[in-house]
């Protein structure tokens, strides 16, 4: 049961299904939103005591306050920083003076960058992985593989950074032990920069999503679509790429969508050992200064990417697989 | 620094050893070669925090990231350059006082900011009276309350009148907060006196300065170029020096210093510093309100042991007050707290709190005090106390935590002067009076000796304070942490300043690289 020819009737019935899920991920989101204004508000201690410090006097407490506008209700702060997000203008922080978009769009492209190239790379190693390690089961390579992305997984990725800083910053002096990313540096500074904080972002995300590849192609293997083609005389390759991969493709996607959500907002160790200028240690950065239009936009963001990167996965999910259009 | 915002006290933390530093100094090597400043060379500093609130604007500094910044940047009236913590003077050539309330300040000719602009009496006179503005949330707004008046003295003459006397004024100005900014500049942008001019300034990620060429003092700046990032992580920090990405770093963790003299081509530098970890005992509660349970908390704490094993020898033993052995107006003539059980147990047994359960609110933000809890706990059982140890997060420790109950840890920067930490911490109307105690007589001394031009008899004024908050205070302070910055040995320079790290965050000006 290879993917069937698309006929109009099911490209029709395509489209209100892919609606509803971009829908009810919007409202995953205006949701999330909510939890993210109401948990922010329960930290202890407020973003006029951080900036005041500990000398401040209740009179100047009372005053940064109330030009923070802290001081109104919580619905319209909620309702008034919601309808700032839609329009694409988070608000100025608290702390630094300045537009929260200014601060972060500095941050973004890091981020994103980091999480792109660490992408690209996990991605096209757990396909391999996965896939050569599903062919192969129970053979020498699938052992090796097996025991490879298991301690992989199993390894926390402070570890891998340490571990990666010692051999190749401090004994070998190869790569820089913290990226510095700068605007003026060519493409080879901060390749190299990069290098470390991408190779332990990958060995993180790289086991599971071949874990996952791995699962899903050698329970295609089984079926019996695979022993008719063999049967028919089609070549093991064409099988695995043309058969399998596109019955396959739905948790894969789903399984790489759920490593890669994690490079957004999860790096947060890595950023911490490579003192990396990203998303999330701006985020915590905001947590522990209070500074809450900060926290709460990159919140959205992290939240936003995450839902964005399931979305993507159902859809490809259901155009891959037409049982699931019911 | 003179501050102790939240975020200053986690900024400074520390230990070490005054060795390879100290022969780094240029000139003191003895039967070294001597070894003369050479210009050139760009470095990068690692300071521990950095933060989007990070500023170029002196008075709202925070952290060591801010002081270092500040302090390449702009000039203040006076400076201190070296471990006898002795004001000198700096952008005003001479200041004078008779009383102590009035004082005058000369200021400097030629003198050039940045932009070109002259430097005039104007601009000393708004930068020291924008920390009374609310608007401007300075750090020192409480130091700067004193001021009751500053005015201009012709071009280059500045008249400060005090609200009382108070001998330690030129110190004072010699904090990073009270450095120099042009009149007229509401948010300061980094257009100084310094040393350096700013190349790049991205706040919670690094600040870029190169040297002023202009700069009035002849024959300073040495480093062309100094580029400041802060590495939060500990060893991260320590990787970067040891790996050539950072020159220079502070806040390294004792436990460290054996890496990096292991390798020839880094150094460690400790300063000796009157940084210290404190126990609060709440006065205006019970039980720790009673003097004879404070009396057994000071006698069971076994500060040799604190001092080997939490800070590897890298500290000074303590005795209760915050004066530290090197500092001026130590009184050498108190009796040192010894561990002593059988009197602890004495005192728990006279107050009658044999058997009690108190629980001790502990968290890494007050360096050491999670460990210093845990041997509390151990020798509390020993005399009969039952302390538990609460280990609290560090965020947000100092406005939920810190003396809010009975007993709790606190963390205190080293001050420049003996008046400065005794007012801040230690008077009965201080916001920080930690433990909440009052003693009127000592009170009165600190009035008297900050006014006091009489060298000998401000000594046997803030001796007896000493003695007092050693004999009746709640707080028991067991060691002064020392400060311990890593470097390549390439950086020459470096001398250990009490007041903090990097030469009491001023480096920049004196240091050189050496290839």
């Amino acid at each position: 049961m290879s993917a069937p020819a698309e006929t109009p009737s099911s490209m029709a019935k395509l489209a209100p299904l892919i609606i509803k899920r971009v829908l009810s991920s919007l409202l995953t989101l205006f949701l999330v939103s909510l939890v993210i204004f109401t948990v922010s508000g329960l930290l202890p201690g407020d973003a006029a005591q951080e900036v005041l410090g500990q000398s401040a006097t209740p009179e100047q407490v009372a005053a940064l306050r109330h030009e923070m506008g802290l001081d109104r209700p919580a619905h319209l702060r909620y309702v008034t920083w919601l309808g700032g997000i839609v329009r694409g203008d988070p608000g100025m922080s608290y702390v630094a003076n300045m537009p929260v978009s200014q601060i972060i769009s500095d941050r973004l492209p890091n981020s994103l960058t980091l999480a792109g190239i660490t992408a690209v790379i996990s991605t096209v190693l757990a396909l391999i992985i996965g896939i050569s390690s599903a062919i192969n089961r129970g053979g020498r390579l699938d052992s090796a593989l097996n025991v490879t992305t298991l301690s992989l997984v199993a390894m926390p990725e402070f570890l891998i950074a340490t571990l990666g800083v010692l051999i190749f910053s401090v004994k070998l002096l190869w790569l820089p032990s913290i990226a510095m990313v700068t605007p003026e540096a060519g493409w080879s500074a901060m390749l190299r920069s990069m290098a470390l904080p991408v190779f332990s972002l990958t060995c993180v995300v790289v086991a599971q999503m071949a874990r996952m590849t791995r699962a899903a192609v050698a329970d295609q293997l089984d079926r019996p679509y695979v022993e008719m083609a063999r049967l028919k005389g089609v070549p093991f390759s064409r099988i695995v790429l043309f058969h399998v991969m596109p019955n396959a493709v739905g948790p894969v996607v789903n399984a790489m969508a759920l490593s890669l959500s994690y490079l957004m907002g999860g790096a947060i160790i890595v950023e911490t050992i490579f003192n990396f200028p990203g998303l999330a240690s701006l985020m915590v950065n905001a947590v522990t200064s209070r500074d809450m239009p900060l926290l709460q936009s990159c919140a959205m963001i992290f939240c936003a990417t995450y839902l964005a990167l399931m979305l993507v996965a159902d859809i490809v999910a259901i155009l891959a697989n037409p049982r699931l259009r019911a | 620094m003179l501050i102790g915002g939240d975020l200053s006290r986690r900024s400074l933390i520390g230990a070490g050893l005054a060795g390879a530093g100290l022969l780094a100094l240029s000139g003191c090597g003895g039967g070294e070669r001597k070894s003369t400043p050479r210009r050139g060379g760009g470095i990068r500093v690692a300071t521990q925090a950095a933060s989007t609130a990070d500023t170029l604007d002196p008075a709202k500094g925070a952290l060591a990231t801010d002081y270092t910044r500040h302090f390449m940047l702009y000039n203040g009236l006076t400076c201190i350059e070296d471990e006898s913590l002795v004001p000198r003077p700096s952008l005003a050539k001479s200041f004078e006082s008779a009383d102590r309330i009035t004082w005058h300040f000369e200021l400097q000719r030629g003198v050039r900011f940045h932009d070109g602009s002259e430097l005039t009496a104007q601009d000393v006179v708004f930068s020291l009276l924008r920390h009374k503005d609310p608007a401007v949330g300075s750090k020192m707004a409480t130091i700067a309350a004193q001021f009751a008046d500053v005015r201009s003295d012709g071009r280059y003459g500045v008249t400060i009148r005090l609200t009382g006397a108070n001998a330690d004024l030129p110190t004072i100005l010699a904090q990073s907060h009270f450095l120099v900014v042009r009149a007229g500049q509401n948010a300061p942008d980094g257009n100084g006196t310094g040393a350096f001019r700013l190349a790049e300034f991205q706040p919670g990620v690094r600040t870029v300065v190169v040297r002023n060429e202009e700069y009035w003092i002849p024959g300073r700046p040495h480093l062309e170029r100094v580029e400041l990032i802060a590495i939060p992580d500990e060893v991260s920090r320590v990787n970067a020096l040891l790996s050539g990405d950072i020159q220079l770093c502070n806040a390294v963790n004792p436990r460290s210093t054996r890496r990096i003299e292991a390798d020839p081509r880094y150094a460690t530098m400790a300063t000796p510093s009157a940084l210290f970890t404190d126990l609060i005992m709440r006065q205006d509660q019970l039980p720790t309100g009673n003097p004879d349970f404070v009396q057994a908390v000071k006698l069971m704490i076994d500060r040799p042991l604190i001092k080997r094993a939490l800070f590897r020898n890298y500290a000074t033993i303590a005795n209760d007050q915050p004066i530290a052995p090197f500092q001026r107006y130590f009184n050498p003539d108190l009796p040192q707290t010894v561990l002593d059980l059988d009197k602890a147990r004495w005192h728990v047994q006279r107050a009658g709190l044999t058997g009690v359960r108190m629980p001790i609110f502990a968290a890494t933000a007050a360096e050491g005090s999670v460990d210093m809890a845990s041997i509390m706990q151990e020798y509390g059982s020993k005399v009969g106390l039952n302390f538990a140890v609460n280990r609290v997060p560090a965020d947000g420790y100092w406005s939920t935590h810190w003396m809010r109950h009975p007993m709790t840890f606190g963390n205190c920067n080293p001050r420049p002067t003996a008046d400065l930490i005794f007012s801040l911490f230690f008077d009965s109307k201080a916001d920080w009076n930690e433990s909440g105690w009052k003693n009127e007589r000592f009170d009165r001394l600190l009035i008297e000796a900050r006014g006091e031009a009489d060298e000998a008899r401000r000594g046997e004024l803030y001796g007896e304070m000493q003695r007092i908050v050693h004999d009746k205070c709640g707080v028991a302070i067991p060691v002064f942490i020392n400060l311990l910055d890593g470097h390549d040995r390439r950086l020459k320079g470096l001398r250990p300043v009490p007041l903090g790290a990097f030469m009491g965050y001023r480096f920049a000006e004196y240091a050189w690289w050496e290839d």
